[in-house]
């Protein structure tokens, strides 16, 4: 028989449909395959397993789903990685994963993330980093790195995730497997934890493209629970695209002459002949405020999530400490000792940026760019299609690497983070692998799409055109043992 | 670039007590980050309008009824650190 674990679930589907196997099969050995978790992608799982799952036939595409633990879910322990939320069990589901359990998948459990989604390492868990499958001595990426590292190392069919400026496209590309950051307000944001409010977007990671428009149709749409949401007009259906001709690609001229490692580079470059290949148009466009996008988001971000977190007080839910003392004294001393270093270092920059005298040096100034950004967006789609580029400077680095520099670590975020700042969607796709700088086994590289606001349908058509041309093998196991 | 007396006073602003060693740390880290983000500070925006949100929205309303119940009282009370006689207990604001 067909390793039920060896399928996308489009491929499972299919064959369920042709009796190859019963859907509770299917969902049994997810169950079991996400219980021999040893990268650490969870912090919960689901021990009612294939009870729980209880599957019916007719449902379509009933796949068990891993979740970030930055989504709500009733009565299940959700601590988006930080102590501060140790034990908090919320009294609601998150509007994404209630449409996911509305549509018959069961939950496999809740990954493991950056704290409160800040980080691109996954180093900033409060319970420990999460394991590289492709090389275990290096980084998922983050903040969605349980997640990735779930699907890529064979502990998932599929998952979501949250990208606020990167997190889902980032670690995606690390880990050899597809991400998609779609439009903001493309999906509800209801229950999702707040980092900063004005760029997050829920998200999924799945082995191909087509997976991720199954996963997408489920996710979009208006809710009336978050005002920000629009949904994403005439729905998302199954990519089919054969070939990119007629189709325009713009590499950003700016973003091209920044430090990009020599094997990432030959990897894009090579994806780039890969799409002329199959049709399409190579292009250059300029977007020269994008260099600006880190210097931006590290203002804008940091800002909206020292007001976002000021609700860790102590008070209402999570862990109180310094209770003995007065009020001023119970706040300082819970968020001191629930809050991880990165958190507190962002809730610094933050407020500091937010502080009188400061505002409009900093924040006006960031949303500013953040205009100019778009606006560069906006010019070069009136010549181009899509804009593309890597979408991390390099490989998955090793564990430790850039814990000490924190700014190290932020240039990480470069190519992700201007399409975050301008709202679009983009997604990241295996495009090849390539050996780390300093030597060591090849690694995923990841090949970045972005396209107009609501333009999902045409980049996951895109998409998976350069999907089949590529014909990348997302599993690690069949590289290395 | 940023001072140590501007660190205790956005970590009092923060709601956040930090270690000595958390002190001198933040003071470096900061102003490196704050020195990369500068950058943006020396650019011409004259006139350009600020984006707070990139999705163009605006009065996102319903109908003024109630469309969904709020939740019960014990169950907003079940997270709590110290829920007490059906309110979050705190303590006192007074020092002593």
């Amino acid at each position: 028989m067909t390793d039920i674990l060896d399928l996308t679930v489009l491929e499972a589907h299919n064959a369920k449909m042709a009796g190859e196997f019963s859907p509770q099969e299917h969902a049994d050995a997810w169950f079991e395959a996400a219980g021999s978790d040893e990268l650490n992608a969870y912090l919960w799982q689901n021990d009612r397993g294939a009870e729980a799952a209880a599957i019916e036939v007719e449902q379509d595409w009933n796949a068990p789903i891993a979740v970030k633990d930055i989504f709500c879910t009733e009565g299940v322990p959700t601590t988006a990685a930080s102590r501060i939320l140790e034990g908090y069990r919320p009294p609601y589901t998150a509007t994404a994963v209630r449409q996911l359990i509305a549509a018959g998948l069961p939950i496999l459990g809740k990954t493991n993330m950056d704290e409160f989604a800040m980080g691109s390492s996954n180093e900033n868990s409060a319970y420990g980093p999460v394991l590289n499958p492709w090389d275990r001595e290096r980084v998922p990426g983050g903040s969605s790195g349980g997640s990735a590292a779930a699907v890529a190392g064979g502990l998932a069919p599929w998952a979501i995730g949250t990208d606020t400026g990167g997190s889902i496209r980032q670690p995606a590309a690390f880990c050899g497997i597809v991400g998609l950051k779609p439009t903001y307000g493309a999906i509800s944001r209801y229950g999702m934890i707040a980092f900063a409010s004005s760029l997050d977007q829920c998200g999924p990671l799945t082995r191909t493209v087509s997976d991720a428009a199954l996963l997408l149709a489920m996710l979009q749409g208006r809710d009336p629970l978050d005002s920000t949401s629009v949904g994403i007009e005439g729905g998302v259906s199954l990519p089919d695209r054969e070939d990119l001709s007629g189709l325009r690609f713009g590499v950003p001229a700016e973003l091209a002459r920044d430090a990009v490692d020599a094997g990432v580079r030959e990897v894009f470059e090579r994806t780039l002949r890969k799409i002329e290949e199959l049709g399409g148009e190579i292009a250059q466009v300029s977007l020269p405020n994008a260099e600006h996008g880190i210097s931006a988001y590290y203002v804008i971000a940091p800002a909206e999530a020292s007001s976002n977190l000021a609700r860790y007080d102590g008070v209402r839910y999570g862990m109180r400490d310094g209770g003995d003392g007065d009020l001023i004294e119970m706040y300082e001393t819970t968020r001191s000792e629930g809050f991880g270093t990165e958190v507190k270092r962002r809730i610094m920059l933050g407020t500091y940026a937010l502080s009188s005298g400061y505002y409009d040096a900093y924040y006006g100034q960031a949303q500013k760019v953040r205009t100019r950004i778009a606006q560069d967006f906006s010019g070069a789609f009136a010549d181009v299609d899509f804009v593309v580029t890597p979408t991390a400077p390099s490989v998955a680095f090793k564990l430790g690497e850039k814990t000490d520099d924190p700014l190290a670590m932020y240039l990480n975020d470069f190519f992700t983070v201007p399409m975050s700042l301008a709202g679009i969607p983009a997604i990241s796709i295996p495009a090849g692998l390539a050996e780390p700088e300093g030597g060591g086994r090849q690694l995923p590289v990841g090949f970045q799409i972005a396209a107009p606001a609501f333009a999902e349908q045409r980049l996951l058509d895109a998409a998976y055109a350069l999907e089949q041309g590529i014909g990348f093998d997302a599993r690690p196991g069949g590289q290395d043992g | 670039m940023i001072e140590r007396e501007q660190v205790l006073h956005v970590a009092k602003l923060a709601r956040l007590r930090l270690s000595e060693d958390e002190v001198e740390t933040m003071v470096g880290e900061l102003s490196g980050i704050l020195e990369h983000v500068d950058r943006i500070g020396n650019l011409d925006l004259e006139g350009v309008e600020p984006t707070s949100h990139v999705v163009a929205l605006e009065n996102v309303l319903r109908a003024d009824d109630a469309p969904w119940q709020s939740l019960p009282r014990e169950v907003a009370l079940a997270s709590a650190p110290e829920p007490s006689e059906g309110a979050f207990r705190v303590p006192s604001p007074q020092a002593e």
